[in-house]
């Protein structure tokens, strides 16, 4: 479904990605991890079209992707939440999720109808009308992720959804994710809580100072010396283990 | 839309049209029908300013093409006054399109493409004053040859009633903005380009459609203004007054509402008048009024009269049911 082929960004005299290779197939959850700065978010942003690629291609459902437009993407069904959220204030909840409800719903009626219902999925239900600048870090986050489900997207990226989160608000969310796999979407996330990685993905891709380093089964990868050395060389490991204690 | 949505425009629009019933001293006429212009063009301003928070400087460039347009068709090509009308609006949406291309297409925003849009404005004022088609300095004068055929009345009133079911016109196109998914999908760009982008939204398109509609309202009421003084100059089409009154009208009344710009220049130019009445003498007071006005309404109305009258109406509310506050951003 989507083939990520040896894609770079360069940043002035920083690789933030370097030659990059991933490939989703349909279906499924997998996660993407690294140590901070390492360019997963450069990564998600080259595969929304918000970030040009300095080199490499991407496809999607078979068509070469590279120089669209976000836009186009979205319509293509290419969903994602941003890490730094990024929420139109001045709106409603209900608001805020109708504008991606519109993307497959030109009438008002039936974009606010999807919009409300997938505010009940995320959990948002009570907050429709609540303007979106009012809403907690937990609301923000569910937000993200309820605007890119309303494009009604075939492949969904989410980018530290469950960061800034507490381990009871992550227990809630975790279904909902669980829930959106099985009516058939794709997803790729990018996540530190290392619980939840284990918990969803069947497959982990792994990036570290912009190169992909491992990929496969979550147990495996945590096994894995070169992931274990991308951490620690980070001084990251302590932190992971810490995270782990807190959600575990 | 619904009945909720119409009932309180139709309603006004009614009120207002029974006014020249009433009034029929010509000055008072007069102020209403310039008041009326320049609320339809602050319409136009509203559409790409408040619905897309794109902050034009120089709405003059549209206003003055309208006035322009018209006065030139009929002068010099011997165009009926309607269809000139008509023309100069289209003319105003393509300068309008035009100029959205040129800043939109290579990323302008905020300050910068106010900026730019100052500069389109100066620019067209300086080529109408040296211009031979435009009159040069000394501007077009329309022959006064009063004929409703030819746009032109021999009662204040009719004209007052013509203005007055275009600014309504314009009041139903803005609800039906706000109601549609061309509308959200505009406001969703003044709130967050990135995030409109990821969910589908080709955001040069909703601005270049918003600039257009916007050039095309604002031409319209610049073209009504020349058609009613039977004059237009360089400085009245694009000067820089008309870009100051144009923003500051929906930024005293409601920026992003349906009536915000019809309220704020009811508000601005009625009490400019009643300054005038009280201080006649002091030149220039009117102005002074206008900055007065728009620093209270910057230090204590954010939203514009309409936003602070949401606000009491929430707080009264809130008082009575000591429930949450209740947010009704749509019903604006
Ligand atoms: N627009 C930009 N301009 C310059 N440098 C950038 C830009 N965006 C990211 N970078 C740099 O590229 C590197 C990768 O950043 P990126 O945000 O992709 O990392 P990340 O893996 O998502 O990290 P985190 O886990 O902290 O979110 C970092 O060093 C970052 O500072
Ligand atoms: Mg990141």
């Amino acid at each position: 479904m989507l083939t990520v082929d040896g894609v770079s960004k360069r940043f002035g005299g920083l690789m933030a990605v370097d030659s990059a290779t991933l490939s989703l197939q349909s279906g499924g959850i997998t996660g993407l991890i690294g140590p901070n700065g390492a360019g997963k978010t450069t990564l998600f942003s080259m595969i929304s079209g918000f970030v040009a690629p300095t080199d490499g291609r991407i496809r999607f459902e078979g068509a070469d992707i590279t120089a669209e437009e976000p836009h186009r993407r979205a319509e293509r069904g290419i969903g994602r939440t941003f890490q730094i959220v990024q929420p139109f204030a001045g709106l409603t909840v209900c608001e805020n999720i109708a504008v991606g409800a519109y993307l497959r719903h030109a009438k008002r009626a039936d974009a606010t109808a999807k919009a409300r219902e997938v505010a009940h999925r995320v959990g948002l239900g009570a907050e429709l009308d609540r303007p979106a600048g009012g809403l907690t870090v937990a609301g923000r986050k569910r937000l993200e992720l309820a605007r890119a489900l309303a494009t009604e997207p075939k492949l969904l990226l989410l980018d530290e959804v469950l960061a800034g989160l507490n381990p009871s608000e992550i227990r809630d969310i975790i279904p909902v994710i669980r829930g959106i796999r099985d009516e058939g979407v794709t997803i790729l996330m990018i996540e530190h809580v290392m619980q939840a990685v284990m918990n969803l993905c069947e497959r982990v891709y792994v990036l570290a100072q912009g190169r992909m380093i491992a990929e496969g089964p979550p147990a495996v990868v945590c096994a894995d010396t070169r992931v274990i050395e991308a951490y620690l060389g980070h001084g990251a490991a302590a932190r992971l283990k810490a995270e782990g204690a807190a959600h575990g | 839309m619904t009945a909720r949505d119409l009932i309180p425009i139709a309603v006004l629009t009614v009120l207002a049209a029974l006014l020249p019933l009433v009034v029929t001293s010509s000055p008072v006429l007069n102020f209403l029908v310039f008041m009326l212009i320049v609320a339809l063009g602050a319409q136009g301003w509203n559409i790409l300013g408040g619905f897309g928070g794109q902050f034009s400087f120089g709405h003059a460039a549209f206003f003055g093409t309208g006035a322009y347009v018209t006065a030139i068709l009929q002068l010099r090509f011997g165009v009926n006054a309607w269809a000139g009308l008509v023309l100069a609006t289209l003319a105003g949406a393509a300068v309008g399109w035009a100029i959205g291309f040129l800043s939109f297409r290579s990323g302008l925003r905020g300050s910068y493409f106010a900026l730019v849009t100052l500069a389109f404005a100066e620019v067209f004022r300086i080529l109408a004053n040296a211009a031979s088609v435009t009159g040069g300095a000394a501007g077009l004068l329309i022959k006064l040859d009063v004929h409703p055929a030819n746009l032109q009345f021999g009662d204040r009133a009719v004209f007052y009633w013509l203005v007055l079911a275009l600014v309504a016109a314009v009041l139903l196109l803005t609800r039906w903005i706000q109601r549609s998914r061309f509308g959200a999908q505009l406001v969703a760009v003044r709130e967050n380009e990135d995030a409109a982008k990821a969910l589908g939204v080709n955001s040069l398109t909703v601005k270049l459609r918003a600039i257009a509609l916007s050039g095309g309202v604002t031409a319209l009421s610049g073209c009504l203004y020349a058609q009613y003084f039977l004059y237009v100059d360089a400085n009245i089409a694009y000067g820089s007054w008309i870009s100051v009154e144009l923003l500051l009208a929906p930024i005293i009344g409601g920026v992003g509402t349906v009536f915000g710009p019809v309220v704020g220049a009811l508000t601005l130019h009625g009490l400019g008048e009643v300054a005038k009445q009280f201080a006649g003498r002091i030149p220039g007071i009117d102005l002074i009024v206008f900055g007065g006005v728009l620093v209270l309404a910057v230090a204590f109305a954010r939203g514009g009269i309409l936003g602070l009258l949401e606000r009491v109406r929430d707080r009264g509310r809130g008082m009575m049911a000591r429930g949450p506050k209740e947010v009704s951003h749509a019903d604006r």
